[in-house]
């Protein structure tokens, strides 16, 4: 039962922080310098951003949860799992962030979730 | 839509910085984790000596610094590139992580766990070959 809830929050913690980063990014626009000083400047700028804080704080969230759940199970099953984000990330970033996905991306992504239900499977 | 020069070869280079390092991150936590325990005692005094344990380990440690790095490459591409494509693309960590965890922590990993990574990697594949990005340029 525990870890039915740690999954579950990092699934929904973990995919909702990385679209509040990915919407906080798109605000800061596209990166061409990649010297350390800009990159500096770009984490700066970064940290500026109110998106970035909300989505770090349900990182964190997702975090924690995934060292608890590795504390009880196997790296190679925990964290394959954890790849049913991937089906609430695609519908996440369509709704949320007004991405245009084609039905290429949603076949990968769905294949995807297969690959993850093997890897679920593979547990018992 | 006009694509900035070299999107798709910067792209590519950080999505494999991202597969390399997340993977190793979670690997290192995982050995740390290991070595300290799950906790049995849930009464704050119990987690506190576990967080007390989890702060003194360097596999712990050099686990955040390998995320860290991922985080900084991840916030990086995602400054031009969809997070719809962003986050099935960096799924190739999933077969990275089978590799770490077989060769580093000695995780037994079976034929159908290894069927569902191939599965997942051709996923991924599928979702390399769409456009990077379907929104505006900023």
């Amino acid at each position: 039962m525990l870890e039915i809830v740690f999954l579950t929050l990092i699934i929904a913690a973990g995919t909702g922080g990385e679209l509040c980063v990915s919407h906080a990014m798109k605000a800061l626009g596209e990166v061409h310098d990649f010297r350390p000083t800009a990159l500096g400047r770009f984490v700066w700028r970064a940290a500026r951003v109110g998106w970035m804080w909300i989505g770090v704080g349900m990182m964190t969230v997702a975090f924690f949860s995934l060292l608890a759940m590795l504390s009880m199970e196997n790296v190679s099953f925990v964290v394959p799992v954890t790849a049913l984000s991937y089906a609430a990330g695609a519908i996440g970033a369509a709704l949320f962030l007004r991405e245009k996905i084609s039905k290429q991306r949603w076949l990968g992504v769905l294949v995807v979730c297969l690959g993850v239900t093997l890897v679920w499977l593979s547990r018992r | 839509m006009k694509d900035s020069p070299g999107l798709h070869f910067k792209t590519s280079i950080l999505l494999l910085f991202i597969a390399f390092f997340a993977p190793l991150g979670n690997v290192l936590l995982s050995k740390g984790m290991r070595a300290i325990g799950s906790a049995q005692d849930w009464a704050p005094q119990g987690l506190f000596h576990v967080l007390i344990r989890i702060l003194m380990s360097g596999y712990v440690w050099l686990g955040i610094a390998c995320l860290l790095a991922f985080f900084v490459a991840y916030m990086l591409v995602l400054t031009w590139a969809d997070y719809s494509y962003v986050q099935p693309a960096s799924a190739f960590s999933y077969a990275v992580v089978a590799v770490l965890g077989l060769f580093l922590l000695g995780e037994r990993v079976n034929l159908l766990r290894w069927s569902g990574i191939v599965v997942i990697c051709f996923g991924v594949f599928i979702v390399g070959h769409t456009h990077p990005r379907t929104t505006e340029k900023r």
